[in-house]
This record gives structure tokens, sequence and C-alpha cells, in this order.
């Protein structure tokens, strides 16, 4: 009762986690662990307390001590050659991802890093990309004493095999903001020059100055033809080579028009020229394209398997001493040791120790997987428990995770999309107008011949769809941030309407339809008395096993001492607890008859007090919140599981998401591959795929639409098209239904420009096209398009509770 | 009114240097990250590194 009575449960200084029953009390503060502690000590010591002021509690919790000596290998030449991107004779420059990084406090200390160690000269950080970008004297400190630096202040940066792969290439395209620049500029100019010729009362200024006016307006302009607008013309030239017609191709026809039609004129001293809605034009729909191409920075979408591997691995020389050594150079043969949590690198034997390995990532199988000696461990996967000895039988580059993604899947380029709304829209579009700039000329040839060459070019002009062009990016544009906002990330625009004409979900069952670091634990069998749980726990808290540990959690209570406690690896515990003889452990263990085969697949841990078997315990997936809620959701749409784990759950999944679904078990990541081919290929089905691991990326890059869901966004996720994250999965129908909803709203944006190209074009067939008409015309219709598709998803995003 | 030639030359020369300072801008990566500067300008500089002033911790209510 006192213990509840206690409100000063105190919270770390440092991290803010609750410091438990001891807190560790120095200087006036309280921590929850040493760790916590010493970083706050050496924050002390060297005047860097601001960090506590800016947030509270902004440390990031150290309970998990490593041994320093896994950065050994960043003393190792090569390696640190591979990391840096420049090096002079004193200084060393190089960027780190730091994916713990999230408040101002840590861009605080971040960038004060030099009053830690006096080697660095300067760090910058970017918080969006989370990012640090170093420089170091290497006279002075070490790449190794860098890292460890960071490492014990509990920023350790995330150093995996991607980052050696080469240089990386961190200057960006600007080539946009260029573009958008100069198209500014020029359009800014060219107006105020355009003037005099709207108004009445300047028209004295335009008689006199004119041709100055028009040949300024000509130098300004040119930049914009020749460079902002480029993308449009080689976008629309790579169209008509490969015989298809997109957006662009209109687009390109209408500038062609406005800008040679107001050189003519403007040479030859007919009028004033169109270069201001020219320029105007471009300026506007380089503002769409910018949109659509702003994607997620800070979120990788094309990682690869070496992102998720490490750079170095623990070696063990012949005389049995340690060395890492990076991940590349490991050669058959070699002799490697892998820690609690550690990720094997290559194919191996199993030399030592009790292997525990978690495939979940890697093949989708919910319980880690028992080895024995001798026993061959892929790639991929995660030990857990003691510290294991294993021999290299093939390279990394050879092993089998490696062979996947050289799969053809994987060097295939993303293929154009061309069969967006707007490119359809574009096709039927320049038809339409090719066919009322030819009835223009027929109508006007015999009557006028002035009035029919202007007609023509005026219909070409008025008619470049740029409002309808505006549409989509726009549209798609506002979804993504909306989704974004909702933590639903998409790789590009082109991503929404490819949601939208989803018609196949197809889930993988571990991690992704299930919580993946929670089981159900059942017990079944004759009722425990107290004393006989307390004794079974007791017994179980003893052991590492993955499965002790999960049994553990779901009985509560205290524990009391075990006497001759002893673990048979593969096989169960034993042991004994206030006289009771306790043993845990697999069906042959404890020699009971499995004759269902069923049973065989369940995970099952049977228990036995003084050598009656009681009963046995079985794990059940949990489901995560909300799948009901997307099921529902999803309305008629095909639903399809595709696990790599055994068909144990199959009644559970049966009656969770309808006799409809297809069901399949023990896929390996290929045959997931080879499903969503199959669809693909069968019933001209657009599939979606929702996976989370390794084992999921080759179908969730041979979708339509890869959605890879995990827990945190800054994560490894696989090569994918969005990335949702975890908390959000129950929204994930809500998302593809409003998707939906947007390609209506473009169809209503399209319909808005429509109305406006109507006006212009009865104008223009008519020959009352003047240049006034068009510098009106034309910024009015690319602004209004621009606000309705704005507003238009706004509103339905309020409308659906985004 | 031949003025307006001086004019034009001046107002397209400011407008050009304005296009220059924004290229300028671009190409130096001001525009690469838009969040960082904004926290970083707030924090306060400690050259002197004396003992920890409150203020900063005012700020945050």
């Amino acid at each position: 009762m006192e213990a509840a009575l206690q409100t000063n449960i105190q919270n770390c200084y440092h991290c803010g986690d609750s410091c438990g029953d001891e807190p560790i009390l120095a200087h006036d503060k309280a921590f929850c662990c040493d760790g916590c502690k010493a970083v706050y000590e050496l924050l002390d010591e060297n005047n860097l307390c601001t960090y506590y002021n800016l947030e509270e509690n902004p440390g990031l919790s150290n309970k998990k001590s490593m041994p320093e000596a896994r950065f050994a290998y960043l003393d190792d030449p090569g390696v640190e050659a591979q990391l840096i991107n420049f090096r002079s004779d004193k200084i060393c420059k190089l960027t780190f991802y730091i994916p713990q990084m999230h408040c101002s406090s840590c861009i605080w200390l971040l960038e004060n890093l030099f009053k830690l160690n006096p080697g660095i000269a300067e760090t910058t950080v970017n918080f969006l990309r989370k990012e640090v970008a170093l420089t170091y004297f290497h006279e002075k400190t070490s790449l190794r004493e860098v890292v460890e630096l960071l490492t014990r202040i509990g920023y350790e940066p995330a150093i995996t095999l991607a980052d050696t792969n080469g240089k990386k290439t961190t200057s960006k395209s600007r080539a946009i903001i260029y573009k958008l620049g100069i198209a500014g500029f020029s359009f800014g100019n060219v107006m105020l020059l355009a003037f005099p010729d709207y108004l009445d009362f300047t028209q004295g200024l335009q008689n006199n100055f004119g041709s100055f006016f028009g040949y300024m307006s000509i130098i300004l302009s040119i930049p914009v033809f020749f460079y902002s607008a480029r993308g449009f013309f080689t976008s629309a030239w790579e169209g008509i080579k490969q015989r298809m017609v997109n957006i662009d191709l209109p687009i390109s026809t209408g500038l062609l028009a406005l800008f040679f039609v107001s050189l003519f004129d403007i040479i030859t001293e007919r009028g004033p020229g169109y270069l201001d809605s020219f320029t105007g034009l471009v300026f506007f729909m380089l503002i769409g394209k910018y949109f659509q191409q702003r994607t997620y920075d800070t979120l990788s979408f094309d990682r690869d398997y070496t992102s998720y591997f490490p750079v170095s691995i623990t070696v063990l020389k012949e005389n049995g001493e340690e060395s890492s050594t990076a991940v590349r150079n490991l050669k058959v043969n070699d002799r490697i040791r892998i820690r609690n949590q550690e990720l094997i690198p290559a194919d191996a034997i199993l030399l030592h120790g009790r292997a525990m390995i978690d495939y979940s990532f890697v093949s989708g199988e919910s319980e880690p997987v028992e080895k024995v000696v001798g026993e061959v461990i892929y790639a991929g996967g995660r030990q857990v428990g003691e510290s294991i000895e294993l021999e290299v039988v093939k390279e990394v580059s050879q092993g089998y995770l490696t062979q996947l993604w050289n799969d053809t899947v994987f060097s295939k380029n993303e293929e154009q999309n061309l069969h967006t709304y707007s490119n359809i829209a574009g096709k039927y579009f320049i038809i339409v107008t090719l066919m009322v700039a030819a009835g223009a000329l027929i109508y006007w040839v015999p009557r006028d011949m002035d009035t029919a060459m202007k007609a023509f070019t005026s219909v070409l002009i008025i008619a470049c769809p740029c409002a309808l062009s505006l549409a989509t990016p726009f549209v798609h544009g506002h979804t993504m941030r909306v989704f974004g906002r909702n933590k639903f990330y998409l790789k590009n625009t082109g991503v929404v309407e490819r949601l939208a004409k989803i018609d196949t979900v197809v889930f993988d069952k571990t991690g992704t339809l299930t919580e993946p670091s929670e089981a159900e634990v059942t017990y079944t069998g004759k009722v425990l008395s107290d004393k006989e749980q307390h004794a079974i726990l007791s017994v179980l808290r003893h052991s590492t096993h993955p499965l002790s540990q999960r049994i553990s959690e779901s009985i509560a209570g205290s524990t009391a001492e075990v006497t001759n406690f002893q673990e048979y690896a593969g096989k169960g515990l034993a042991g004994e607890v206030t006289g009771l003889f306790v043993r845990v452990g697999s069906a042959a263990y404890l020699g009971v008859p499995t004759d269902k085969q069923k049973d065989n697949l369940k995970t099952t841990v049977y228990v036995s007090v003084d050598g009656v078997v009681l009963g046995y315990y079985t794990f059940f997936n949990v489901y995560r919140d909300g799948l009901n809620k997307v099921l529902q959701g999803l309305g008629d749409k095909k639903i399809a599981v595709l696990s790599g784990d055994n068909d144990h759950e199959e009644a559970r999944l049966r009656e969770l998401l309808g006799l409809e679904a297809v069901l399949n078990f023990n896929q390996s990541p290929v045959q997931k591959l080879e499903y969503i081919q199959r669809l693909k290929e069968k019933g001209q089905h657009q599939v979606l795929m929702v996976g989370d691991g390794l084992n999921d990326a080759g179908a969730l890059k041979q979708s339509d639409a890869g959605i890879a869901l995990s827990n945190s966004i800054t994560n490894f996720s696989p090569s994918c098209d969005a990335i949702l994250d975890a908390s959000a999965f129950d929204r994930l129908s809500t998302f593809l239904n409003f998707s939906k909803k947007t390609m209506t709203l473009i169809l209503l944006t399209f319909a808005v420009s429509l109305v406006y190209n109507v006006v212009g074009l009865t104008m223009a067939v008519m020959g009352l096209f003047t240049p006034i008409v068009s510098a009106i015309l034309m910024p009015i219709s690319t602004i209004s398009v621009m606000t309705f598709a704005t507003l238009s998803v706004k509103y339905a995003a309020k409308k659906a509770g985004l | 009114m031949y003025i307006i030639f001086i004019l034009i030359a001046i107002s397209v020369l400011v407008a050009a240097g304005f296009l220059a300072a924004f290229l300028w801008a671009v190409r130096s990566g001001q525009y690469d990250d838009d969040y960082t500067p904004a926290v970083r300008m707030l924090f306060e500089n400690e050259f002197n590194a004396g003992p920890k002033t409150d203020k900063l911790s005012q700020k945050q209510k």
C-alpha cells in the first residue's frame, strides 16, 4: 500500500524514462541507469547542460550497453576511405545518418560536439534528413573516436553496408528550383514590359517604345524557352519516339506556337506578341512540376539489403583472438562470432553455441528457429540469446538473400507510367485541338487569309492544356501531403493514381497483419494451482530462450529459488522449486506423443510437474488493432494473404478475412513475387501488396503499388512505393478510398479547365483572340485550376476524416 | 521620354541582381534544408562557457 501512495515516482533527468524502484541519485538529479548518468556527467563536465534546458528529458536511454570494441573496424583505412566524403592533409569530411535525432536539443548538442572532442572542427545538422555533416582533424582524432563519442552520448550513427558502396552523392537535383527562378524572373519582367499594351492611356507609350519592349521581352524569354521549358519539349519528343501521345505533346505544341507567333509578330511589327503569357505559363507549370517532384527526402524508398546489413563483423582468428572485419572482406572459411541481436551477414555453418535465429524479417516465420551445430544458417537472420560461432560458407555477395536481390525485378527500371489520367486526356485533347484548328482554317481561308492564319495559331495557343496539366500534380501533390500528415508516406505523386485503381489487396502475415513483438499465450490442460504456476514461472525466468520469456511474461507473480536448474538445448528446461520438480519443453522432451499432425505446426511448450504432464502452452499471433476496420473498408476488393509461416493460423485468418480470401502459407520470398506476377498476368488485376520485411521485398516491387509497414519509419524498410507507419495501419482502407476520390476531383478540375478552353477556343475561332485576352485568360485559368484543386482536396480530406 | 530606356535598364539590372542572388543561394545549398537553420538561430551563443542561464528554460513555457 505504501508504494502506491508514493507520489514522487521519478523520471530520469536524462531520458525521461521511469526510474523504477531505485533511481540512481547523483548531482541532485535522478537517473534511471548508469548509462544516463554517465552521459549527464560528461555533458556537465563540458558545460553542455543547455542540452537539458532546450527540451525536457531530451536524452536517449542508454540501458543497452554494447561493447565499444565493435567499432574497431573503423580503424581499418579501407573502411574509413569508403565512408569519408572528402579528405585533405588536415581534415576529413563525412556525413552520418543518425536516426535517433528527434528534437532541438539534439541539434544543439550535435552542433556542439567540438566541445567534447577538440579534434572535431565542425558539425552541421540537417534535421529533416537526420544527417550530420562532420569535419574533423584526422591528426587529432580518428573516425573511430568520433563514432564512439556519438555512441556514448546516445546518438549512434547508423553505418550500414550501403554506406560503403561508394561515395554518397549528396547533391540533390536542384534543377527544378533554378528553372523556377529563371522563369519567375522572366515572367515578372516581361509582364512589366507588356503592361502598356493592356491599358488605353498608355497606348502612346506602346506606340513609341513598342518594338523596344518587344525585343526586350524576346531577350528575357529566350532563357525560359531554352532552359526552363526544356523538360516539356524533351518529354514530348520522347513520347513521339515511342509513338505515344503524352500530356507534354499538346503543351509543347502550345508553347512552340506561342513563342514563334510572338517572335514573328514582334519582328514584323504586327503586334506585341504573347510572351507574357508564354513565360507565365511556363512558370505556373513548373510550380506544378515542383509540387509533383516534392517527395519525402528523409525517407528512403529504394533501400536494398545492404542498408540492413552491418558494416563489420567479429572475426575469430586462429589463436582465438577477436577482431573486427568489414563484412565486404569476409571470406569463405572465416570464423565469425555473432552476439545477441546481431545479424548474420553471410550464409554460414554453426560451429558452436545454441542458435535461435529470428528470421521474421527475412522469411516471415513468426517464431525464432532453433539451429543445431553443423546446420547452415542463412544470411539475414538475427541471433536471439547467447553468442554463437559460425564458419562462413558463402561470401556476402553470393548468399541466399543477395541472390533474391539479383532477381530481374530489382534491376528493372521503373516503367514509365504512360497510362496516367492526364496522358490519356492529353491524347484526346490534341486530337480535338487539331480538328478545331483545321476547322477554323477551312472556314476562314476562302474569306480572309489573314484572319485564317490568326485563328489557326491562336487555337493552338489557347488550347495549350496548361490548366489541364496542372490538375493532376496539384490534386496528387495535396493528397500526398494529406497522407503524409497521417503517417502514410508516398514515394511520389504517381502512387496516388495507382492506389486508386487497386482491386486486389495482398497482405503479408507476420509483422503486417500481426503485431511483431507480441504473441498471445494460451494454456491448455489441467488447471494449475498457484503453487505450480509459481514454480513454473520460477524455472522459466532462468531461461533466456525466447519462448520461455514469452510464457513468463504472460504469468504474473514473483519467483522463488530454483535448484538443480538445467537447460537442454533444443529440448527444454528442468528445475526444482519449493519441492516441486518442474520440466518445461517440447513434446519430445517430455515424452508426449504427438498424434495429430496439425498440432506439430503450432508452437507448443509442454509442462510437467513431478513427472506428470499437466498441459501445454500454445502461441497465437496477435493481430493488429483495427484490422477489422481495414478489412471492412476494403469492400469488394479481393483479399489474399501470403505468409512465410506455416498454416497453423489458417482457421483464425479464415474467420477474420472471410471465405473468399486466398490464403497461402509457407511462401518463400520468390514464391511471393511469382504469386503477384501471376495475379497481374492472369486477370489483369491491379495489385496492392502490403508487407514489412525483406521477404516481401520482391513482391512489393512486383506489385502495382507496394506499401511497406514500419514501426519506425526512419528505420529499415524494404524498397517500396509507400511507407505506412504501423500506428496508422487501421486507416489503410481510408487511404485507398481517398485516393479513389481524388480521381473524381481530378476529373472535376479537368472540367473547370475545359470551361476556360471552350471560352478561349470560341474567341480564337472567331479571330478575336488578342494579346490582352490571352494575358487575362491564361493566368486566370491556371490560378483558378490550382485553387480549385487545392481547396477540393482539403475539403474532401476533412470529410474523410484525414 | 527617352529616360524610360535608362529606367528599364536599371529595373532589369536590379531584378537580374536578385536573380543572381537567388541562384547563388540555391547553389550554396540554402534551399536543401529549410528546417534546421530556423531552430539553430534560436540557440544562444555561449562563448564564455559560464554557468548555465535560466533564460532558455523560461522560453520553454
